[in-house]
């Protein structure tokens, strides 16, 4: 199910101000690429148009492309919403619908999917989603209760839940431990290892220690000033990045000497 | 707090300190609610006591000489029937407008569009009411018509349909684009306030842009469009002029929408005798005022515990 992404030559605009300029980069499929970066350099914006949701906000558009198997998801006979539903999305903040329960959450994708499932289908999809997000035996009592009964490590453990339950191909994650603690982020990234066995996972993080732990390739973006677009500075193995960059800038900033 | 105090002073009589500006707050705030809690007693009241020699006299003394219950019966039934219409037929209408205003049009339309509909909550109700009377109702005959000869089985259509079109079912219309404003304003509101985080994990799931209203933003404006609801039916329960205008009433108790023998509305029966009422016929009109006072309560408490019934659901926690 894996797939390859290839990005070539994109822009990313917010109406006329150009916040990410000129990426290239393929991503390896069944793998886990990270982002890092300082504040305010677009990662965010460059992950969000990886699956069309950067387009959501007003005045937004991008120009380049991003191939993911010989197909230009930026194509004009392509649907956003096919794109999304291929590639799932954990946001930073964890946002389970507050109007569902637990469970309604964890297939609130496939009910999209407008496929009638049966009930035991759609209670063992659940049960495998939950406990592939690794949150099954914590739930497991109370899934008619509503998802934004739980805490904040849980709740996030229930957004993988619900965007792995569709079966994506890519998996995008912008920075889905930076409200959780020690513990909850461990098991994140746990599951973070045994899902790339399946997806392509994309992760934005804050957090070199978790860049350096969970990643085959490290994407470095910098911006040179305030108002100027950012750019994919440099993008290599993890490694290779954490020991040895290529770039000064990366080295100064995974170091901390950085500005 | 409690290192600031004095270590002699006894637990007991530790207090929180306030600073005079909470303290004001506090005040104006307990003030206002005692005063509307005052006004609803008072109004309460004036209408039990002058509604109270009606509830005890005689039948023969009521106007119609058959007692108080006939006489508010066939009120009662034209008053929610002239609600219920407006509310059925706004309240979806008031939705779409809203969901159209919030995710659907460019955005100088929908700032456009806002306005109209604000304005239609500007005109005065006697305006509707002639409007109804003058420019609706003729257009509404031939749709009388059709529905007696069509549609003559389900009781509300059994006619025969009234040659003016001044019935219930106008009235109805007429209600319905009354309150629509009030509904609509407040749907709006609520459906643009769904927060941004839920519709987005919508549209990532591959939700499409209905996909994304039905799963991010009616479960969460919910309670407010039925709170709008409530606030349009409080309206066309008490509206007066409008009907007033358009309904002959004076009819007995009937579901039937499109004859011309239909009963009136509480409301606009109270303004249409109350000039030439005297005596006990001033206290019959009160009390059938006491049983709108109580319908709207009712109605509002029903609201209220719809909306209460699923709060753990609602987002709010
Ligand atoms: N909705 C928006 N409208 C206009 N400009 C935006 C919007 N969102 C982000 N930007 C701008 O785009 C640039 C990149 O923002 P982005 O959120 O992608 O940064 P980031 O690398 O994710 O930062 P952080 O690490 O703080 O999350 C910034 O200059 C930001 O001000
Ligand atoms: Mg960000």
């Amino acid at each position: 199910m894996a797939k390859r992404i290839e990005v070539s030559d994109l822009n990313i605009y917010y109406g006329n101000f150009l916040a990410v300029e000129g990426v290239n980069v393929s991503i390896e499929p069944r793998s886990i690429t990270a982002l890092i970066g300082p504040s305010g350099c677009g990662k965010s914006t460059f992950l969000r148009s990886l699956n069309r949701m950067h387009e959501v906000l007003p005045g937004a558009r991008v120009e380049g492309k991003v191939v993911m198997d010989g197909q230009d998801l930026y194509g004009s006979d392509v649907d956003p919403v096919d794109v999304r539903r291929q590639i799932g999305m954990v946001f930073q903040r964890p946002n389970p619908f507050p109007t569902m329960s637990i469970y309604d959450n964890v297939i609130a994708g496939n009910r999209l999917n407008s496929k009638r499932m049966k009930k035991s289908e759609t209670d063992e999809l659940v049960e495998r989603s939950l406990r592939g997000a690794n949150l099954w035996n914590e739930v497991k009592d109370r899934l008619d209760r509503p998802g934004s009964g739980l805490s904040g490590g849980q709740q996030q453990r229930l957004c993988i839940a619900r965007a792995i339950a569709v079966e994506p191909d890519v998996l995008l994650m912008d920075e889905p431990c930076s409200a959780l603690d020690p513990i909850s982020t461990l098991a994140i990234e746990d599951l973070m290892a045994e899902l790339k066995e399946r997806f392509t996972i994309v992760i934005v993080t804050h957090n070199m220690q978790q860049a350096a732990r969970v990643s085959e390739q490290t994407g470095f973006f910098n911006l040179n000033g305030v108002g100027q677009p950012g750019r994919l500075i440099e993008f290599n193995p993890t490694e290779k990045i954490f020991s040895n960059p290529d770039q000064k800038a990366t080295e100064d900033y995974i170091s901390g000497r950085f500005g | 707090m409690t290192a600031t105090k004095a270590p002699t002073e006894p637990p007991s009589q530790q207090r929180v300190v306030r600073r005079p500006g909470d303290r004001v707050f506090a005040g104006a705030a307990r003030g206002s609610g005692i005063f509307i809690l005052l006004v609803l007693a008072g109004v309460a009241a004036f209408l039990i006591s002058e509604a109270l020699p009606a509830l005890t006299a005689s039948s023969e003394e009521i106007p119609g000489g058959e007692g108080l219950g006939s006489y508010v019966w066939p009120l009662i039934v034209g008053t929610l029937l002239g609600a219920v219409i407006a509310l059925v037929v706004a309240t979806p209408l008031a939705v779409g407008i809203a969901l159209y205003i919030t995710y659907y049009a460019p955005r100088r339309i929908a700032a456009a569009m806002g306005y109209v509909i604000d304005l239609l909550a500007a005109i005065p109700s006697v305006v509707y009411g002639f409007w109804g009377l003058a420019v609706l109702a003729p257009k509404l005959v031939p749709f009388h018509q059709w529905t007696a000869d069509n549609l003559s089985w389900i009781p509300l259509f059994a006619g025969p349909a009234s040659a003016s079109g001044r019935t219930m079912l106008t009235v109805g219309l007429v209600l319905a684009v009354m309150i629509l404003p009030i509904i609509s304003a407040i749907a709006r509101e609520v459906f643009s306030q769904a927060p941004a985080l839920h519709r987005e994990a919508a549209l990532a799931l591959g939700a499409t842009r209905w996909e994304m209203i039905k799963m991010a933003v009616l479960p969460y404006g919910k309670s407010g469009v039925i709170a709008g609801a409530m606030l349009g039916l409080g309206r066309a329960l008490g509206e007066t002029m409008a009907v007033a205008i358009i309904l002959s009433g004076g009819g007995a108790a009937t579901i039937n929408l499109i004859t011309s023998s239909n009963p009136s509305t509480i409301a606009s029966n109270i303004a249409l005798r109350f000039p030439e009422a005297t005596g006990l016929g001033v206290n019959t009109l009160i009390a059938s005022g006491l049983v709108l006072f109580v319908i709207t309560l009712a109605v509002n408490m029903l609201a209220r515990w719809v909306v209460n019934r699923r709060a753990d659901f609602s987002g709010a926690n």
